[in-house]
């Protein structure tokens, strides 16, 4: 495999291969599954997982959807809702009783303290603090495990090992993105996904802060017709070519297995550049 | 420095030093490198002060908000080293939005036009734009050093600009930043007759490299010391570039997988050989144990082995380690289990500091066996031990109790127990003994992370003894706000706070104002606390700066709310800059 990729005709070659197939795991339907338990959100990493396509739009999206895990509720919660909250450490002995002022304190923080009745088993957002680089690193670490332990790598291998997450980047906005395409079935739902790691971000951009003046959920407008070509935004992606092309021609399996980036880019930037050169522009261009 | 004694002297025998032109105090002010003797000259009188800010020639801003650029170029005019940082630590794992702010370009444009003559630029946590990049490259005319540390917001293009503008590049130097690659061939935009590097590291970097152009580079850079590539780099090429470059002192490696093949074995051997300075060892990303053999004749000069990124396990992995005799900083993953550690603790006996990584962070059920056992090993064998980050699932009191007892000389003791809240797994108890051992017995202990299930009573300890504690970092522990409030009444050096999830309200945080102007920064989030609290913390403290953070969708004007309103996250520094003006909709300045 380091071979193959050590010779760029090669992994070229290599890579024409396994574009034709859809995309599939070297490792069984259970791997593939915890996989996807970490990998839903499409926020931060660590936001709770959700349903196919449920992204996490936001740093702390997943309050936002009403699907989401417990976690949420309860840190939610932790704003200072009351909970009947169960705290194994609230009555453990030894704390500070002695004056009235702390058993207040004491009563005070058992209303406060939902944050510790979290389950054990929902994710929570930032936690266990590991680099974002290394989450990557622990998903793609699997799969070498599983080849060292013995297990025959299948040719797809290459496309398992490759981070799951796929950088996307939008014009006029510095800081970019990630995105679980395995998430996602179909060219809508990554459209809509779009929309919502954006579009805060883009209105956060476009008008800078007069928070006096600015109303509660003040409208953010939609980023709409990225696929065909009729808003203000395209979407268009660069493939293991190096080439950029414009998103939606192909069918979605193919399109999972030969992107390597996305760009939202702005329509009218596009069209003079796409019509001047006849053929699929090359990032180096641009 | 006798000044008492000579302001008592009378005025006919003036102190010589009084007399003395700034020259002369500028030349001894360069004997004093450290930032925090400089500081306390500079207080003494004003000709210190005035010949300490002409003769300062490095700078490190620990908050990019706490001072505006123009002020640090006006204060301190001859710099030739700056560092700054931007985000809180909190960033790392994805608590701030990502939109938060620490852009760079106010600084790069500042120094631009401040320090012409600024020879390095170090930037952590910030977003740095390709525009940044180009103006660097274009505005100082002996640049030498560039440092970007977990940076974003950058393409492959902006590091083309630097190769090409920047003549007397010394050290390039990429960690962790989120790089986006536009394909172009920026290694190839170094001129030919271009020699100067000493350190290039690129690790971070997605996407390819053209091996031929970094071939020709490494090759004609004779005083390369510090070479980390990236995974794209195959391990069939890094034996051709290690012959190339014999002198490496740091080597991070590519990509170390590859079907296994003798020959290939044999020249990575030999090229390893060749590599009689090697000392410290990073990279091996997807390493198999098949070639880590050809490690074995640099194991034994090697003082610093990175192995964070290689998923290798068993007797390989282990045997490789025992082989490293002299080492003083070992990162690994789990994988090393506590029979791994054990080895660690039987070989390694000069080793400083010791980080061992999750390798299935969110997967409990991955079974690693990698337990309290492994720490306490390491902790009874090596004694210049002193710096700790562990993650591991389980723990308990006496563990703990032994560590601080085997290692009084920690500094760093960073522990996280995977799952929050969880007790002594053998007696249910909380971890607060254990924790309260490490800061009793740990004396010069200044940074701390604590996790596991832990009372207020841990915090009345840590406050209590941890005197020159720094940098202090709790999540989903304590029980009331008497936590926060030891905390924020010990604790004599703290200087940045880090919280998450615990039942800390309003009460110790103004009772505590004044404490906040003695910090850095502290950090809040899903912690108990109301906006009437920041406002009268802001109203009171006028030189800190109160941000709110909540959720982007929830985010309306402060002015609409009432005190009793929750908050989510609030981020406290102390400023002389004044709040400032490039806040995103989700952050807002009480």
């Amino acid at each position: 495999m380091g071979d193959a990729a050590a010779d760029r005709e090669g992994s070229k070659a290599a890579l024409r291969n396994w574009m034709g197939e859809p995309r599939r795991s070297s490792g069984g339907q259970d791997q593939d599954d915890e996989e996807k338990a970490l990998q839903l959100s499409l926020g931060l990493p660590g936001g709770g997982g959700g349903g196919g396509g449920g992204a996490a739009a936001g740093w702390r999206a997943p309050a936002r959807d009403k699907d989401k895990h417990a976690a949420v509720d309860t840190s939610m919660l932790s704003l200072g809702y009351s909970a009947a909250a169960f705290s194994p450490c609230s009555s453990s002995p030894g704390q500070a009783k002695g004056s009235p002022a702390a058993a207040a304190e004491n009563a005070l923080a058992s209303t406060n303290n939902a944050s510790q009745t979290r389950s054990p088993n929902t994710p929570v957002i930032g936690w266990p603090p590991v680099r974002t680089f290394r989450r990557n690193l622990a998903t793609s670490s699997k799969v070498s495990l599983e080849h060292q332990n013995g297990k025959k790598a299948a040719k797809s291998e290459e496309t398992t090992q490759r981070a799951p997450f796929v950088k996307i980047n939008m014009d006029g906005i510095p800081i970019g993105r990630k995105i679980d395409l395995n998430a996602l079935d179909s060219y809508d739902k990554l459209s809509l996904t779009v929309d919502r790691l954006f579009r805060g971000l883009l209105a956060a951009q476009q008008e800078p802060i007069v928070s006096g003046t600015k109303e509660c959920r003040q409208e953010e407008v939609e980023i709409s017709g990225l696929l065909d070509g009729t808003g203000e935004y395209t979407l268009v992606y660069e493939d293991y070519e190096g080439d950029r092309v414009l998103v939606g021609d192909v069918p979605w399996g193919m399109f999972v297995s030969s992107v390597k980036r996305l760009r939202v880019l702005k329509t009218s930037d596009l069209s003079s550049s796409l019509t001047a050169s006849g053929r699929k522009r090359t990032v180096a261009e641009c | 420095m006798g000044r008492g004694g000579s302001r008592a002297s009378p005025a006919a025998a003036a102190p010589p030093w009084h007399a003395l032109p700034d020259e002369v105090w500028e030349h001894a002010f360069s004997f004093l490198p450290a930032d925090s003797d400089r500081g306390a000259a500079a207080a003494s009188c004003r000709s210190w002060l005035r010949a300490e800010r002409r003769s300062r020639r490095r700078l490190a801003v620990a908050n990019c908000y706490a001072a505006s650029p123009q002020d640090a170029v006006d204060r301190f005019p001859a710099v030739r080293a700056v560092e700054v940082k931007g985000k809180p630590h909190f960033a790392d794992f994805g608590l701030v939005p990502p939109a938060w702010g620490a852009a760079a370009a106010p600084w790069v444009a500042a120094a631009a036009d401040g320090w012409p003559l600024l020879e390095e630029l170090s930037f952590k946590r910030m977003v740095v734009t390709d525009d940044c990049l180009e103006m660097i490259a274009a505005s100082f005319r002996n640049f030498q050093v560039l440092r970007l540390v977990s940076c974003e917001g950058f393409s492959t293009s902006g590091l083309g600009a630097i190769a090409s503008g920047c003549r007397n590049l010394r050290e390039l130097d990429l960690q962790e930043n989120e790089i986006e690659d536009c394909s172009i061939h920026w290694l190839n935009l170094f001129p030919e007759s271009f020699t100067s590097l000493v350190t290039l590291n690129f690790s971070c970097l997605e996407g390819d490299v053209n091996i031929t152009v970094l071939d020709r580079l490494v090759t004609r850079c004779h005083n390369l010391k510090t070479l980390k590539l990236n995974n794209a780099i195959p391990l069939d090429k890094l034996a051709n570039l290690l012959r190339k470059a014999p002198q490496i002192v740091e080597l991070g490696t590519g990509r170390f997988s590859a079907d296994y093949h003798p020959d290939l074995f044999l020249k990575l051997e030999s090229a390893f050989a060749g590599c009689k300075s090697l000392r410290r060892l990073s990279g091996a990303w997807d390493a198999v144990p098949e070639y880590l053999p050809a490690f074995y004749c640099v194991c034994e000069g090697l003082t610093s082995l990175n192995l964070s990124y290689a998923t290798v396990r068993g007797p390989e992995l282990i045997k490789f380690i025992g082989r490293c005799k002299n080492l003083q900083l070992l990162w690994v993953m789990d994988l090393i289990e506590d029979r791994g550690l054990a080895v660690v603790a039987s070989s390694c006996n000069k080793l400083q500091e010791l980080r061992v990584f999750p390798s299935a962070p969110f997967d409990a059920a991955e079974q690693v066996s990698l337990t309290e056992r492994g720490l306490v090993d390491v902790s009874a064998s090596c004694p210049m031990l002193e710096s700790v980050l562990y993650f591991c699932r389980r723990m308990t009191n006496e563990a703990l109790i032994t560590i601080a007892k085997n290692r009084p000389n920690f500094t760093c003791f960073r522990l996280c127990i995977i799952e929050p809240h969880t007790p002594d797994y053998i007696t249910h108890q909380p971890l607060d003994a254990g924790f309260s051992a490490i800061v009793e017995s740990c004396k010069g202990l200044r940074r701390l992370s604590v996790s596991g299930l832990l009372t207020d009573n841990v915090f009345k300890s840590i406050g209590a003894h941890a005197d020159r504690l720094e940098m202090l970092s709790i999540a989903f522990a304590g029980n009331s706000d008497l936590g926060l409030h030891y905390i924020l009444s010990g604790c004599k050096s703290l200087k940045k706070l880090e919280i998450r999830d615990c039942p800390f309200g309003d009460k110790p945080l103004l009772a505590n104002a004044a404490k906040l102007e003695t910090m850095r920064s502290l950090w809040m989030s899903s912690c108990s606390l109301t906006l009437g609290a920041c406002r009268q913390l802001a109203r009171k403290m006028p030189r800190l700066s109160v941000e709110v953070m909540n959720d982007p969708r929830r985010a309306c004007p402060l002015d609409s709310l009432t005190d009793e309103s929750p908050v989510e996250t609030i981020y406290v520094y102390r400023t002389i800059a004044g709040p400032r003006s490039d806040t995103p909709a989700c952050v807002q300045i009480v």
